[in-house]
């Protein structure tokens, strides 16, 4: 499990608006990378175009390839959805499903492709994604009740899981803490470390520390002006890109001098 | 002298308070009343009858007897409504919330909305000169070829003017109502919902399933239920378009009759203890709409916890 992404000559369009010009990047497997950049710059376009679920909003599309693993997920005959069951995404705000259990949120995903799985291997399956979430020991003992009733720190992971519960080979994160309190932000930054045993993880953020802590590599958007559209300017290793960018605009957004 | 800032009151704005909380205090209790009222008005005037030797009620045994067929007959007529009704209105809703394109959607619902303003009366006439004719071959096939099912036992009858037919012009009046609740409810499904299905790998259909039809699982209920209201209380339809007779099991026979349709019928000639039967047949029905509703809301209040409301 755990591919690599490949991104080629990507532009992004909302109908005729340009929103994210000639991105070209090179995601490693098994490793948390982070894109940062003031808001309004494409980061969350441009983490939609990796999974296809920009084609959700009327009017998206893009030009250019995304692979993975040396697949293109544009290429002819590939289905979105078949796409999302293996790179799987986290939201900004935690969106369990409020009319399922816990449990059930859990097995979502997994009752899509496989209906027939058996109750025993369900529990195993919803423990063990539990357990990767972090999330376990503070649900067990409520497995039936609905999703909508935790906190939002446990919602968010409670998404993780379900996002997990499916094994994708990639998981996309649109700023996955900024609605939640700084106990939570650690909860879920301590459970991104872990998953990069297993996923290739792609962050947004826009708490430079938070992308510190947790990426590998990290990728600087930002647009020239409003109307412009947004540009990868600098990729690189995390500590390369806080410590010594090459690009003074990168130097001037990680040391808090815009954006 | 600190605390005068707190303790002087705004005088306007607690006027305003007490205006309008006298206000809606009124029409609550104005609701209650008229409720109460018609009630009262029922259980009065219909009590000569639920009281009345059995020989002197129509039909000679009394007023259970007279009642329980038209009872049945109505419930008949308004579950082949239902049936018929609740899934094309969502079907139709969900086509025009998720399926559509825009143009195509508002036109739809713009549509949908019109039906649901013509007159009873004219989906009556519709019933009885243009459907009954139409379809009757429809049942003479059904008495031949499935006619071991007692639901469809011959001889069909020869105008189509049965409960079958009565229950689908029921449906089609039905089928607005139901479809514009049901598509402004699919359409509030919170965007994060369906994104979380999509994300999750689902297809459009799988999406609506997961997402779309339990976020307005209450909602559908109450808007069935709003529908079956309408099925339950209609009369000018059905008193056209049914030619009515004693209760039969067969629905492409002539037979059964409506509690809506028979007072309607009736009404204009009867005097007397007629008139305080037709008034109790009324009062059930009214027991029976409230009894509906009932179920319908505990129904609703049964799932609370998973609505989404918390
Ligand atoms: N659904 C949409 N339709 C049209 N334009 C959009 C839509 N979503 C975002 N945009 C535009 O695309 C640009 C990038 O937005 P976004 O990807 O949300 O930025 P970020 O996530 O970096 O804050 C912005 O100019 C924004 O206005
Ligand atoms: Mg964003």
């Amino acid at each position: 499990m755990s591919k690599r992404i490949d991104v080629k000559d990507l532009n992004v369009y909302y109908s005729k608006f340009l929103a994210v010009e000639d991105v070209n990047i090179n995601i490693d497997p098994k490793s948390v990378t982070a894109f940062i950049g003031p808001s309004g710059c494409g980061k969350s376009t441009f983490l939609r175009t990796l999974n296809r679920m920009h084609e959700v909003i009327p009017g998206a599309r893009v030009e250019g390839e995304v692979l993975l693993d040396g697949d293109n997920l544009y290429g002819p005959g590939v289905d979105p959805v078949t796409v999302r069951s293996q790179i799987g995404m986290v939201f900004q705000r935690p969106n369990p499903f409020p009319t399922m259990s816990i449990r059930d949120n859990v097995l979502a995903g997994v009752k899509l492709n496989n209906h027939k799985i058996s109750k025993g291997e369900a529990d195993a399956l919803v423990e063990r994604s539990l357990r990767g979430a972090n999330l376990w020991n503070e649900v067990k003992d409520r497995l039936a009740k609905p999703g909508s009733g935790l906190s939002g720190g446990q919602q968010q992971r409670l998404c993780i899981a379900r996002a997990i519960a499916v094994e994708p080979q990639v998981i996309l994160m649109d700023e996955p803490c900024s609605a939640l309190d700084p106990i939570s932000t650690l909860a879920i930054e301590d459970l991104i470390n872990d998953l990069k045993d297993q996923y290739t993880v792609v962050i947004v953020t826009h708490n430079m520390q938070q992308a510190a802590r947790v990426s590998d590599k990290t990728a600087f958007f930002n647009i020239a002006g409003t109307g412009k559209p947004g540009k990868l300017i600098e990729y690189g290793e995390t500590h390369t890109i806080f410590s010594n960018p090459s690009v003074k605009a990168t130097e001037d957004y990680v040391s808090g001098r815009f954006g | 002298m600190t605390t005068t800032s707190l303790t002087k009151s705004r005088g306007a704005g607690r006027a305003g308070d007490k205006v309008f909380s006298g206000a809606t205090l009124a029409a609550g209790c104005l609701i209650l009343a008229v409720l109460f009222g018609v009630a009262l008005f029922l259980v009065v005037q219909a009590f000569p009858a639920l009281v009345a030797s059995p020989d002197k009620i129509q039909g000679g045994q009394g007023f259970f007897a007279y009642i329980w067929p038209i009872v049945v007959g109505t419930l008949i007529a308004a579950v082949i409504a239902l049936a018929i009704a609740t899934p094309v209105a969502i079907g139709v809703a969900l086509f025009i919330s998720h399926f559509a394109p825009r143009g195509l959607a508002s036109g739809l619902g713009y549509v949908i909305d019109l039906l649901a303003a013509i007159p009873s009366v004219v989906y009556g006439a519709w019933g009885a000169a243009f459907l009954a004719k139409e379809i009757s071959p429809l049942y003479n096939w059904l008495a031949d070829n499935m006619g071991w099912v007692p639901l469809f036992q011959g001889p069909a009858s020869a105008t189509g003017k049965t409960i079958l037919t009565a229950g689908i012009v029921l449906a089609v009046m039905v089928l607005p109502i139901i479809t514009s609740l049901t598509r402004e409810i699919f359409l509030q499904t919170p965007k994060l919902h369906e994104e979380a299905a999509l994300a999750l790998g689902a297809t459009r259909w799988e999406m609506i399933r997961m997402a779309v039809l339990p976020f307005g699982r209450a909602g559908i209920v109450s808007a069935v239920m709003l529908g079956l209201g309408r099925a339950l209380g209609e009369t000018m339809a059905v008193a056209l378009v049914l030619s009515s007779g004693a209760l039969t099991a067969s629905l492409i026979q002539s037979g059964n009759q409506t509690i809506a349709a028979e007072i309607a019928l009736n009404f204009p000639e009867a005097s007397g203890l007629k008139v305080s039967t037709l008034i109790a047949a009324g009062l059930v029905l009214f027991v029976i709409t409230l009894g509906v509703n009932m179920i319908a809301r505990w129904i609703i209040t049964r799932h609370k916890e998973f609505s989404g409301a918390n």
